[in-house]
């Protein structure tokens, strides 16, 4: 069945990469319904609770749903048991829920998120990926979802490295996500007449923080200039 | 055929709360003080395993005295009283009131109609974004609710307690001078309680997101100037 005559929103990319110290996390904003952009600001990137991230892509209805249900799961463990699970406990959970939605996905209603986190008990910053099946993967390096996954997986592939800061980092995820906006019809770049522009978040020893529109805003621009550098020695086309 | 003995409804309910009274009064005690920052919580606990103050919601928590075990559960039960509202309507919906409520129900439900009445006391407190808007609801074995303003005490000398603190209490202190009457209070005239033998968090005035902070040991003994 084509998704699309069921106006499902869904295309988007999001990626994650490890770095020295912990993960960074980023995703584009862009929802679609078949070929229009049905809303400009969504949000694919969270907080699922004070230590770890999840990004998702996929049909928006059931993966915002998907997110609530994780982050009260989370927090209700917390509370409950006086502590934090750890890492593995929550990727499982999220593998858990997803395996929940089989049947949804099988009609069509397919979530694919991303999870990251910082690992308190060993010091640093772990990646999962999943299927639709709930399969879970960790990832030593990197991780990219979503319609445009294939652009951004190319740009990170070429540009990481294991000894990068957390400032190259977001700038790498930047440019994965421009690159991913700039050939996917279904993944939004950055909007500077909106003033909307990809959500990015580092997670590390000092927990998950979303970095400032501002910066990201200042990121994009200085990624947009070394793009026209290279291309068209600095000259807009 | 044996007929059961007659016990006038008076005498029932006396020796249950009686019975109830003498569980409470053979834990140790606690205290709650609405200060500047937010509403601390203070207990007499050298456990740090077995706690009897924690975190229900982004602004509310909870504390209980008396058998662990059964104000654990009540612990719980509110929990999942509120996630399970925050998740149905929204966070902003969660509050102590209608969580109080709930615990004066559970508790006078059980005091009239189990065999044995739960030997807990517990206290629901909630900050407010100012100072007016602080909750403390004071629920006792038998479901009985009291509506606390400025601080409360629980637990077996919980009379005793109580006067000391309102004796050194005053609407302006700050969490230190707070944390100083509510440590001293519950140790009373002839010995001082410091960070290990004390449990204690705070619920932050913050604008928003979980406001539940607990003290470790040595912010404790730091705010009480040791």
């Amino acid at each position: 069945m084509n998704t699309s005559e069921l106006d499902i929103t869904h295309g988007t990319t999001v990626v994650a990469s490890r770095y020295l110290g912990g993960v960074v996390i980023a995703g584009d904003r862009r929802a679609t319904a078949g070929n229009l952009i049905s809303y400009r600001g969504m949000r694919k990137v969270f907080p699922a609770d004070r230590w770890s991230g999840v990004a998702i892509a996929g049909a928006a209805g059931p993966a915002m749903e998907m997110v609530k249900m994780f982050q009260l799961q989370l927090e209700h463990y917390e509370k409950v048991e006086g502590h934090a699970l750890s890492i593995e406990g929550k990727a499982n959970q999220l593998s858990q829920m997803l395996r929940g939605n089989l049947p949804a996905a099988m009609q069509g209603f397919v979530v694919v998120p991303l999870f990251a986190g910082f690992d308190r008990r060993r010091g640093y910053g772990r990646l999962y990926a999943y299927d639709v099946t709930g399969g879970r993967y960790e990832e030593e390096d990197f991780v990219a979802s979503g319609s445009g996954s294939l652009f951004a997986r190319t740009v990170i592939k070429m540009g990481r490295s294991d000894d990068m800061t957390a400032d190259d980092t977001v700038d790498l995820m930047i440019s994965a996500l421009f690159a991913a906006a700039d050939d996917d019809s279904a993944t939004g770049g950055p909007d500077s007449m909106r003033g909307i522009y990809p959500i990015v978040a580092t997670i590390d020893a000092t927990g998950y923080n979303e970095l400032p529109e501002s910066d990201v805003s200042e990121r994009f621009e200085r990624v947009l200039a070394e793009f026209r550098d290279r291309q068209w020695g600095g000259e807009t086309k | 055929m044996n007929m059961p003995f007659y016990v006038a409804p008076e005498q029932l309910m006396k020796d249950r709360a009686d019975f109830a009274q003498k569980g409470i009064a053979r834990g140790r005690s606690l205290a709650a003080v609405e200060v500047a920052e937010g509403v601390l919580l203070c207990a007499e606990n050298p456990s740090r395993n077995l706690r009897k103050i924690s975190e229900i919601y982004d602004r509310i928590a909870f504390a209980g005295v008396g058998r662990y075990n059964e104000y654990d559960q009540l612990r719980i039960a509110g929990i999942r009283h509120a996630d399970l509202k925050g998740y149905t309507y929204s966070r902003d919906d969660v509050d102590s009131q209608a969580l109080a409520n709930q615990y004066a129900q559970m508790l006078g439900q059980i005091f009239t109609h189990e065999t044995k009445p739960l030997e807990v006391e517990i206290l629901v407190v909630s900050v407010g974004f100012q100072r007016e808007g602080d909750r403390m609801f004071h629920i006792r074995y038998d479901g009985s609710v009291s509506d606390e303003d400025g601080f409360a005490v629980l637990g077996g000398e919980a009379d005793a307690i109580r006067e000391r603190l309102a004796a050194t209490y005053n609407a302006d202190m700050d969490l230190a001078a707070g944390l100083q009457a509510a440590a001293s209070a519950l140790a009373g005239d002839d010995r001082t309680l410091g960070g290990d033998a004390l449990e204690a968090a705070v619920l932050d005035r913050l604008d928003a997101g979980r406001c539940f902070r607990r003290l470790e040991n040595g912010d404790i003994d730091e705010l009480l100037g040791r």
